[in-house]
């Protein structure tokens, strides 16, 4: 029996924030980083330490609370996916000249692909547009030991660092050696006066700046972060430079492709800054290097002389899209003028859409949205809803919050040109407290006309059910404040506000006509569609106990399969009709008044 | 970096599991990657998460024995497990010459040339033993029965593995157990 554990890379990260002494840590959910947060608490409760660990509203938020607390001399961390480190730009760039006293750690888990994300942007251009150093694990395990390095790195110097994961070691699981936990007791929160650096003035912003960047030179120096040679022993005029999961591929492959004595390779964990040495000796030793790294030319790009260089800026690997390792595999065969592996294609995508579950109330408010406006627009947002697009009832999803903006643009843009169009946005419970408010403030003052579905099923669903401001738990189950939504949203000047169960349809269709000529005459109309996460139900009290049925009425029509779209209602061609996937039916009997004949009913 | 830890050294096995969101996949692969370091091997998986959990495609990769990188290239894997028959179409190119696909389905689909298949109507197994959601144990089982575990050419690991695996899992005992190992050797006695 093994005393090593399997262990996912964000639990990993997590095991090693907590072990290296971490005492705050702050997040928002988002695919591939969600499970950071949860896993810190989990470690937390294990070693007994005393930490403050948040679901913050949102990553600025997340970001500065973490902050804080190393300018009090205390470790902290905050996590997040790649399009939250842009919400939280603001705070990190200004944190960077201003520094810290305590470790810290700004964990961005980048995916390219991408999986599960608006953009494959890189975290690492951030980082280099901050002045702030990144550590690029390319496992779990080394993305474990890099949180502690990071603390001692950011310590080191008195700036934020970066740990810029990807979903292939996110979501990469590893037989590991978990560290042990730091021995409690740590120093109290001790915050300094210095009104010229925390409270900086553009005055002292310079200076401060200056200070930054002398950092950045000393960091390219620093020898623990240094890039590894992982074959020493070889002279060769070639050499690959890689970081993260294309430095894991590159290692395998040059096994396999039996190429080791004739390239050297080299992991790069700190891509920026590049260490000037490592530049220099690249240069002075090769003739042609290439840059395997994801998903923007972050290292390429600090190795100024581009007739040796080869990488995403010379073409020589793809500008975009994930570096799988069929496609290093090309890469290396080609640079080390082997044979084309031939066919071998990455396999991807295809297949079974994603959908809402059975028994999602989310389904029976784009049914109800579309009787009752069914010549609308309708903006929507990030979550689980935007699956709503497969019922034709999600037209726009652009960032966190911006149903709410894109309802009143859409307004305002009909308004001036003499059209008119009912517009109802959809936008989920967390997604409404993370970015919602100030657009629905917005919106309201400009007298803008549309109707605000706030799908709230009473968790942050799509990320793996965390709680939202609204629930009144907190991230390790303990009991929290609540905020009331319907107060919230009339305390924003919304004057209709009503609270409706979406399953039921007829109710609630009536209840968005209602709504929608409030918009019409009055303005900004705000519908809560409030139904528990049929997830989260279904763990808590199983099926319901009566099944459902479909009769011989059954015509074959396929409405209920194509605009409501339960998986649990399966077109049968052989029959020419629809029947129930016991498998997955839960029973919540909501297609039961949508079938145009009757002919699905509950026994 | 992992290196050749394993009782049996010099095994490499490349696995990949294939099935719908909710299904448990994710579960599968996991209790695998558990026996493996129980067995003494390095293991490395890569996992789908997100969107695609909503009832889309979802793929684990698991690779025991000294490996790397995370993913499974195309024609590289040693065993396809696939619990929706439509995936095969999709995943078959992640099998080697030779290699092996396991599938949830009525009757042995065409899954090209060079490739042994072998099928279970797993879906009907879990629904009749009233556990429609232990299709993924149902169909661990037939494997490990059909073409072999802990030998030569079949699977890294024993049924016997598995059975302590789950039983760690869930905690040394109980009804969750109970189901669990009644489901694995559902599948164990239709694959024998």
């Amino acid at each position: 029996m093994s005393d090593r554990i399997l262990m996912q890379g964000n639990d990993a990260i997590a095991r090693g924030l907590v072990a290296a002494g971490c005492a705050v840590a702050a997040s928002y959910p988002g695919t591939p980083a969600s499970e950071i947060l949860s896993s810190i608490d989990r470690w937390r409760k294990k070693c007994g330490a005393t930490m403050h660990v948040e679901w913050a509203v949102n990553e600025k938020v997340a970001l500065e609370i973490a902050y804080t607390a190393a300018i009090t001399g205390l470790r902290a961390a905050v996590s997040m996916k790649q399009v939250g480190l842009n919400v939280a730009s603001d705070p990190l760039l200004s944190a960077a000249y201003l520094g810290v006293t305590g470790g810290f750690l700004v964990v961005s888990a980048d995916d390219p692909g991408p999986h599960s994300s608006q953009t494959e942007q890189d975290s690492r251009l951030m980082a280099m547009m901050a002045k702030v150093p990144v550590l690029d694990p390319a496992s779990p395990a080394q993305a474990m030991a890099f949180a502690g390095a990071g603390f001692e790195l950011s310590e080191a110097f008195g700036v934020p660092v970066m740990l810029r994961p990807t979903t292939r070691v996110c979501h990469a699981s590893q037989d590991v050696d978990a560290p042990p936990f730091r021995p409690p007791g740590r120093e109290a929160a001790r915050f300094v006066k210095d009104p010229a650096r925390w409270a900086a003035t553009p005055v002292f912003r310079r200076g401060l700046h200056d200070l930054l960047a002398g950092k950045i030179a000393a960091i390219a120096a620093w020898p623990a972060t240094a890039p590894i040679r992982v074959n020493p022993d070889v002279s060769p005029v070639k050499a690959v430079v890689a970081s993260g999961v294309a430095f894991a591929h590159a290692r395998e492959l040059f096994g396999e492709l039996g190429i080791s004595d004739r390239i050297a390779l080299y992991q790069a964990i700190q891509p920026y800054p590049l260490h000037a040495a490592f530049i220099e000796h690249l240069l002075d030793t090769y003739t042609e290097i290439l840059v395997l790294e994801e998903s923007a030319p972050v290292m390429e790009m600090q190795i100024a002389d581009r007739r040796r260089v080869r990488g995403r800026m010379t073409g020589a690997v793809p500008g975009t899209g994930e570096l799988l390792p069929e496609i290093v595999e090309r890469l290396l065969s080609r640079f080390a003028g082997l044979p084309n592996p031939g066919r071998a294609l990455p396999v991807q995508g295809g297949g079974r859409r994603p959908t809402l579950c059975p028994g999602c109330a989310h389904r029976s408010s784009f049914y109800a949205i579309r009787k009752a406006a069914p010549e609308g627009i309708y903006p929507s947002d990030i979550g689980c809803y935007t699956l709503g697009i497969n019922l034709g009832a999600v037209d726009t999803v652009l960032c966190m919050g911006a149903a709410v903006s894109q309802a009143a643009g859409f307004d305002y843009a009909h308004r001036i040109s003499g059209g008119r169009v009912d517009i109802v946005a959809t936008i989920g419970d967390s997604t409404f407290y993370h970015a919602g408010i100030p657009p629905l403030i917005d919106a309201v003052v400009q007298g803008a006309r549309f109707v605000l579905v706030i799908l709230d099923n009473g968790t942050t669903a799509m990320t793996g059910n965390q709680p939202t401001p609204g629930t009144g738990i907190g991230a390790g189950g303990e009991t929290t404040a609540a905020v009331d939504m319907e107060g919230l949203v009339r305390a924003c000047g919304v004057r209709f506000c009503r609270t409706a169960n979406p399953d039921r349809l007829s109710e609630f269709v009536a209840l968005l006509k209602e709504a929608l000529v409030h918009a019409r005459e009055r303005g900004v109309a705000v519908v809560i569609a409030r139904q528990p996460c049929a997830m989260v139900s279904l763990a808590a009290g199983g099926k319901a106990p009566d099944g459902i049925v479909i009769t011989a009425e059954c015509t074959g029509c396929r409405h209920c399969v194509d605009r409501f779209e339960c998986p649990a209602l399966v077109f049968d061609e052989s029959t020419n009709r629809v029947r129930v996937d016991e498998m997955t039916c839960t029973g919540c009997g909501v297609c039961v008044s949508v079938c145009p004949v009757g002919a699905i009913r509950r026994e | 970096m992992s290196g050749s830890r394993g009782k049996r050294n010099g095994l490499h096995q490349q696995i990949v599991l294939s099935g719908f969101g909710g299904q448990g996949i994710l579960f599968l692969s996991r209790l695998l990657a558990e026996a493996a370091i129980a067995g003494g091997f390095p293991v490395l998986t890569s996992e789908t998460h997100g969107m695609a959990q909503r009832g889309g495609v979802v793929v684990s990769h698991l690779k025991v024995g000294g490996f790397e990188s995370p993913l499974v290239r195309a024609g590289r894997a040693d065993l396809l497990l696939v619990l929706k028959e439509e995936n095969v179409a999709l995943h078959r190119e992640f099998l080697a010459g030779g290699g092996v696909l396991i599938v949830n389905a009525p009757v042995p689909p065409d899954a090209g040339p060079g490739v042994r298949v072998h099928a279970v109507d797993a879906d009907a197994l879990a629904l009749s033993a009233g556990a429609p959601h232990a299709v993924n144990l149902v169909l661990l089982g037939f494997a490990l029965a059909r073409i072999g575990g802990g030998t030569a050419g079949g699977f890294f690991c024993a049924p016997g593995e598995i059975r302590e695996a789950l039983s760690r899992r869930h905690g040394g005992g109980g009804s969750r157990l109970d189901d669990a190992l009644s489901a694995l050797d559902l599948g164990i006695a239709h694959g024998t």
